[in-house]
C-alpha cells in the first residue's frame, strides 16, 4: 500500500505517494527528481547519497523517505540559495576538489555539516569527519584544501 | 499487492500498541535499512516509526546516575558533559559509531537492541552495569544488560516489548573508563576487536574493574579472569599486561571478513592492554583524548610496553 506525504526539500514542498519501505534517497530521485545525491554503495559505506534532515547529515540511502515527512530536507541542489554557487562549491572548483564528481554531492553536503559545528576545523577534523565519503579519484587533498579554504572565506566574509 | 504499512505515533501507548499487532520498531534506521539491503532480514512489512514520540528522547542525570532515552543519538552521547566525564569510555565509543551522519541518526536503544557482538557502545553501558527498561502494552521490565544479549542479533526482549531507556548507575569516586577498538578506517567502521575497561582507584590501588570484549565473542561480556587480576593491585604495567593476556584467553572470536579469529585473539591482548591503561589513566591525573581510539594506539606517553 501506497502512503500519501509531503518531503520538503530545499525548501519547497512535494506531495508524493511512497511505499512504505522506499529509502529517503529513492523517494528524492525517483519521485522528486532530484539526481544531485548519488547511489553508490546504496550500505552506509561511501557517502555519496548524503543529505541534510534538520540541518544534520543522513545517509540517505539508510533511512526511510516516510520518517522525513515535516523535516527539513537539504540536498546538493539547495546549497547554493539564491547564488550560483556556495562558498564551499566554489572553493571545491577553485582547489581541485573534484574530479569525477560523483561523490562531489556528499562530500559537500558532509563538509558543510562539519562547517556547521566546527566552523574554523583543523585538517586533522576535516579528514577525520569526511571519512565517511569515499573519493575514487581525487585522493582527498584538494577536497580538504577547500573546506580550509571556504572555512577561511567564511572567518573574512 | 503489497501489505506494507507505515505508523508514526507521537504517543507510547500507541506505538505499543502497534507493537502488540505485529509492528516492528525503527528509529534512525542505520541498522535495519542496511541489514535489509545486505539480506540480513528484510525490512518488516508492518513498520512503527518511533522518532515522533514524546519522552523517549534526551539523557537526565540525578544523583544515582544517568538515564538514557531510547531515542538518543551517538551525537547527543559524546556532547554530554557528564558522559564525557564520568562515563567516558561510552563517549569513546559514541564518538567512533559510523560517521557524523550515523551519530546524528543513530539511537542507543537501536544499537542496543540490534545485539551486534561488534557494537561500541555495549562494552562501555554493560562494564557501567547499565540496565535496560523494556515495554509492552502488558507492562514494564527492567533487564541488566548483562542479561539482554543471547547470541549475535537475539535478545530476550520479546517482539512486542521497546526498549524505552537505559539506566546507568553513577560509578564510585576515582574511577576511569575506557573503549578502545582495532579499526581499519576512520569512519563507517566496525570494531575488528574493540575492549572496555573500567578501573576504581581507593588509594591508589585498584578497589574495582571491570574488563568487556567486543567482536571477540557471540555476544559483548565481561570477562572475569582479567577482572580478578586487576583488583587489589596497584595497576602497574605488569599487572596490565597479565590482565590484558587474561582477557585474550577468555575471548572466542571468529574468522570473518574483517579478520581471522587468529588475529582477532593477538589483537585482543594489545587492544585490552590498551583500554585498561587509558582507563586507569584519568585517575592517576593523565588525560586520554576522547575517543581514546585511535589516540591509544598512538600513545607512548607512558613509557610502558605497547601502552
Amino acid at each position: 500500500m501506497k502512503v500519501e506525504t509531503t518531503l520538503t526539500v530545499n525548501g519547497t514542498a512535494y506531495p508524493v505517494e511512497l511505499d512504505p519501505h522506499t529509502t529517503l534517497l529513492r523517494a528524492v530521485r525517483d519521485e522528486i527528481g532530484l539526481t544531485g545525491p548519488k547511489e553508490g554503495c546504496d550500505d552506509s559505506e561511501c557517502g555519496a547519497c548524503m543529505m541534510l534532515m534538520d540541518g544534520k547529515p543522513v545517509n540517505a540511502c539508510s533511512y526511510l523517505a516516510l520518517q522525513a515527512e515535516g523535516r527539513a530536507i537539504t540536498t546538493v541542489e539547495g546549497l547554493a540559495g539564491s547564488e550560483a554557487l556556495a562558498p564551499l562549491q566554489r572553493a571545491f572548483l577553485e582547489q581541485g576538489g573534484v574530479q569525477c564528481g560523483f561523490c562531489t554531492p556528499g562530500m559537500l553536503i558532509s563538509a558543510t555539516a562539519l562547517l556547521g559545528s566546527v566552523p574554523d576545523p583543523s585538517e586533522e577534523e576535516i579528514r577525520v569527519a569526511l571519512a565517511g565519503n569515499l573519493c575514487r579519484c581525487t585522493g582527498y587533498d584538494g577536497i580538504v584544501r577547500a573546506v580550509h579554504q571556504a572555512a577561511a572565506d567564511s572567518a573574512t566574509a | 499487492m503489497s501489505a506494507r504499512s507505515f505508523t508514526a505515533p507521537t504517543s507510547l501507548d500507541e506505538a505499543l500498541t502497534a507493537l502488540a499487532g505485529g509492528a516492528r520498531p525503527v528509529a534512525g534506521g542505520t541498522d535495519l535499512v542496511v541489514g535489509a539491503r545486505q539480506g540480513k532480514a528484510p525490512l518488516p512489512d508492518a513498520l512503527l516509526a518511533i522518532h515522533r514520540i514524546d519522552g523517549l528522547g534526551g539523557i537526565t542525570e540525578d544523583g544515582a546516575g544517568l538515564t538514557l532515552g531510547t531515542l538518543a543519538t551517538h551525537e547527543e552521547i559524546v556532547a554530554h558533559p557528564a558522559i564525557r566525564d564520568r562515563f567516558t569510555a561510552l563517549a569513546d565509543a559514541s564518538a567512533i559509531v559510523g560517521s557524523h551522519a550515523t551519530r546524528a541518526q543513530g539511537t542507543i536503544g537501536g544499537n542496543l537492541m540490534n545485539a551486534s557482538p561488534a557494537m561500541d557502545a555495549g562494552g562501555p553501558l554493560l562494564c557501567f552495569d547499565a540496565s535496560v527498561a523494556l515495554r509492552s502494552t502488558k507492562g514494564e521490565r527492567v533487564v541488566p544488560l548483562a542479561e539482554l544479549w543471547t547470541g549475535p542479533g537475539q535478545t530476550v526482549a520479546a517482539p512486542d516489548e521497546l526498549l524505552v531507556s537505559v539506566s546507568v548507575p553513577e560509578p564510585a569516586a576515582g574511577t576511569g573508563s575506557c573503549y578502545v577498538r582495532l579499526e581499519y578506517r576512520r569512519q563507517m567502521e566496525i570494531a575488528v576487536v574493540g575492549a572496555t575497561a573500567v578501573v576504581a582507584l581507593e588509594d591508589a590501588r585498584v578497589a574495582d574493574a571491570r574488563v568487556a570484549i567486543t567482536a571477540l565473542s557471540p555476544t559483548i561480556r565481561c570477562v572475569p579472569e582479567a577482572e580478578e587480576l586487576l583488583v587489589g593491585t596497584d595497576g602497574d604495567a605488569a599487572v596490565v599486561a597479565s590482565a590484558a593476556r587474561a582477557t585474550a584467553a577468555g575471548s572466542s572470536p571468529i574468522s570473518d571478513v574483517r579478520g581471522s579469529a587468529e588475529y582477532r585473539l593477538a589483537m585482543a591482548e594489545v587492544i585490552a592492554r590498551r583500554a585498561i591503561t587509558g582507563a586507569r589513566a584519568p585517575a592517576r591525573g593523565e588525560q586520554v583524548p576522547i575517543p581514546a581510539s585511535p589516540a591509544m594506539h598512538a600513545a607512548r606517553t607512558t613509557g610502558e610496553p605497547g601502552a
